[in-house]
């Protein structure tokens, strides 16, 4: 018997969401208790701030550039390293519980794996795991969380907000009390909800295995990922009206636009409405006419979907307890970006690498056994360190097709050279408009290249924030090409020929 | 909105008469054209079957041999508006370019049809003896 892996995600979650990370909003005491028994990152980043390319990086060990997700809609291939094959082969029972989304969910044809499993009832295998559960944000399509919901509760099927309109255009539709995009007072019980479902077969799963068996699950939270409608049963838990504006959000509307107008044009254009770069900000929202009222609405229902998931995890810890397993049992929490939510007078996410979506909330509670002793880690990682680190937990090598390097344990490990500096990738193009950034992350500083425009430096300890873009400056002219030159020398080339968008998400 | 518009070709190592006389045939686009299990014809309509259970009715608008060109559009009010359109042009005896082009309201589906035409071109060239160079994506 060997060390058991729970990798645990959310979608769409920032690192100041948790209470053991600086969050007052959500009351998060099960991660808050790993974190304080083992290690906590405070400065996780994503290679891709969007979930296809950041899941497939998290599942494949490489960058977007080399698995070939390189926006969201691209599948990645089916021949792409997997994780969970490489724990399978050495005798891991794996399973994935929660949502995929390593091809594109949009899929009338029924093309890809991950559909075509789901619709059929079938529980495996795909990419290495033996057993399979699937789930996205609400109760369409053909996921298996949709067919439980509408064969045992199909009532309940329209109660969700609907995230697309009819023009299967991200929606706009404001709800709650304050009208904000996204935001909905959905009727369905709290037992019914993606959630505590992901919790329930996640649980089921295990305690089919036996006592003996090595397992690697992959239990994925949809939430607290946009549309906000959890139970309307637990919205009470936070009033919106309490809820602080974030410090990422200047109140007065003309330091804001100043603040924006420092940046590439990008990001001015999308906050004016010129210019929609992602689809999944809704296309026809401007996020110049987001209220205050409306970030407290939406930051409080994100707050009661991550505390939902706090408890989710909660009841699986003590199902794993109760065979016996905590001892021998490795707990990873992550997420696959974060959320703008307020920032900037921002909601959703894009091609903006700043914290609201490049710092994640990420925790790795060792398991006792292994006599890892708890520590917070300061220097960056990336998600594309976690393969690496699976594999280092079950005692096998690490896949040469990894690019990432084991996560330290503590700040004084030596640090791998690929490990140096830390990489993100935006690349999109869609319906005429085209954006790529490459980020490097070292030394304290961010530094973003954009095509065609000028790019964004920030100095990560003095501008917390990011609200001041260093780019032009000619005091820091040195630092930033010498950030640039790094970056080039270590940014992996574009998997050639470039795989096709196959849907909008 | 602006219609979702999206282009596709590959040259096939085939003579345009030999896989024209595959694409211009629509009763069996389900021979080549992945996600879909089933296709019938009757005059210029034509119903289609998706993997997914969803049925498709479409008007042939244009099917003409000498031209090589098969146009077509989904007659569903969820299309506000659709035409596709295949190509298939001579470059030599022995090999051709075939086009797939699709404008459509809504948009994202001209993402989602195109890419399953796409599909579709690859297995042309599974279908027919192997390209006589690559084709870039």
């Amino acid at each position: 018997m060997g060390r058991r892996i729970l990798f645990i995600t959310s979608d769409q979650q920032r690192y100041d969401t948790l209470g053991c990370n600086g969050g007052t909003l959500a009351r998060t005491p099960t991660l808050d208790r790993l974190a304080a028994e083992g290690l906590r990152y405070e400065r996780a980043i994503p290679q891709s701030v969007v979930c296809m390319p950041s899941r497939s990086t998290m599942l494949t060990g490489q960058y977007p550039s080399t698995h070939g997700v390189w926006m969201n809609g691209v599948a990645l291939p089916d021949d792409a390293p997997s994780v969970a094959d490489d724990l399978h082969a050495a005798g891991y029972r794996t399973g994935l519980i929660g949502k995929p989304h390593f091809e594109p969910f949009m899929d009338p044809f029924m093309r890809f794996a991950q559909n075509r499993l789901s619709r059929d009832g079938l529980n495996g295998t795909y990419r290495g795991f033996e057993h399979l559960e699937f789930a996205t944000h609400g109760a369409r399509g053909p996921l298996h969380y949709a067919d439980w919901l509408l064969r045992e509760h199909p009532e309940a099927a329209g109660w969700f907000y609907p995230v697309l309109d009819g023009a299967l255009e991200v929606n706009a539709m404001g709800g709650g009390d304050t009208g904000a995009p996204q935001v909905w007072a959905n009727q369905v019980p709290r037992e019914w909800y993606h959630t505590d479902w992901v919790a329930d077969r996640t649980i089921s799963w295990l305690d089919s295995l036996d006592t003996d068996d090595d397992w690697f699950c992959w239990m994925s939270f949809p939430d607290p990922h946009h549309p906000w409608d959890p139970p309307a049963s637990e919205v009470g838990r936070i009033d919106w009206r309490d809820v602080p504006l974030p410090a990422g959000y200047p109140t007065d509307a003309e330091t804001r636009e100043r603040i924006l107008d420092a940046k590439p044009r990008h990001w001015g254009a999308w906050y004016r409405g010129e210019v929609v770069s992602n689809y999944e900000a809704p296309l026809d929202w401007v996020p110049a006419t987001l209220t205050p009222d409306q970030i407290r609405e939406v930051n409080a229902l994100n707050a009661v979907e991550v505390e939902l998931i706090d408890e989710a995890i909660a009841r699986v810890l003590t199902a794993i307890e109760a065979r016996g397993w905590s001892e021998d049992v490795d707990i990873i929490f992550t997420t696959d970006h974060g959320e703008l939510q307020g920032d900037f007078g921002l909601l959703f996410k894009g091609p903006y690498h700043v914290d609201g979506l490049m710092r994640l909330p990420l925790i790795w509670r060792p398991a006792p056994s292994a006599n890892i002793a708890p520590q917070v880690i300061e220097r960056p990682v990336g998600l594309i360190d976690l393969v690496p680190t699976f594999t280092a937990i079950a005692g096998i090598d690490t896949p040469e097709t990894a690019e990432g390097a084991v996560l330290p344990v503590k700040d004084t490990d030596p640090v791998a050279p690929c490990q140096e500096r830390v990489l993100t990738e935006w690349d999109s193009v869609l319906f005429g408009v085209e954006v790529h950034l490459r980020t490097i992350t070292r030394d304290g500083w961010v530094c973003t290249w954009v095509d065609g425009d000028h790019g964004e430096l920030y100095h990560l300890a003095d501008d917390p924030l990011q609200q001041h873009n260093r780019w032009d400056d000619p005091a820091l002219a040195s630092v930033r090409d010498d950030l640039l030159a790094d970056l080039w020398d270590h940014q992996p080339a574009m998997v050639s020929p470039l795989p096709r968008v196959q849907a909008p998400v | 909105m602006p219609l979702g518009s999206v282009r596709y070709e590959r040259v096939i190592a085939a003579s345009a008469d030999d896989v024209w006389a595959l694409i211009g045939r629509p009763e069996r686009l389900h021979d080549w054209f992945p996600g879909i299990t089933a296709c019938s014809v009757e005059g210029n309509r034509r119903e289609i079957t998706l993997q997914s259970g969803l049925s498709l009715p479409e008007e042939i608008t244009v099917l003409d041999d000498r031209l090589r060109r098969f146009q077509y559009r989904i007659d569903s009010p969820f299309f506000p508006y659709h035409r596709g359109t295949i190509d298939v042009i001579a470059l030599s005896d022995t090999s051709c370019a075939v086009m797939y082009a699709t404008d459509c309201d809504p948009r994202t589906m001209a993402l989602v049809i195109g890419a399953a035409a796409a599909a579709g071109l690859d297995r042309l060239t599974e279908i027919f003896p192997t390209p006589i160079f690559p084709t870039p994506e």
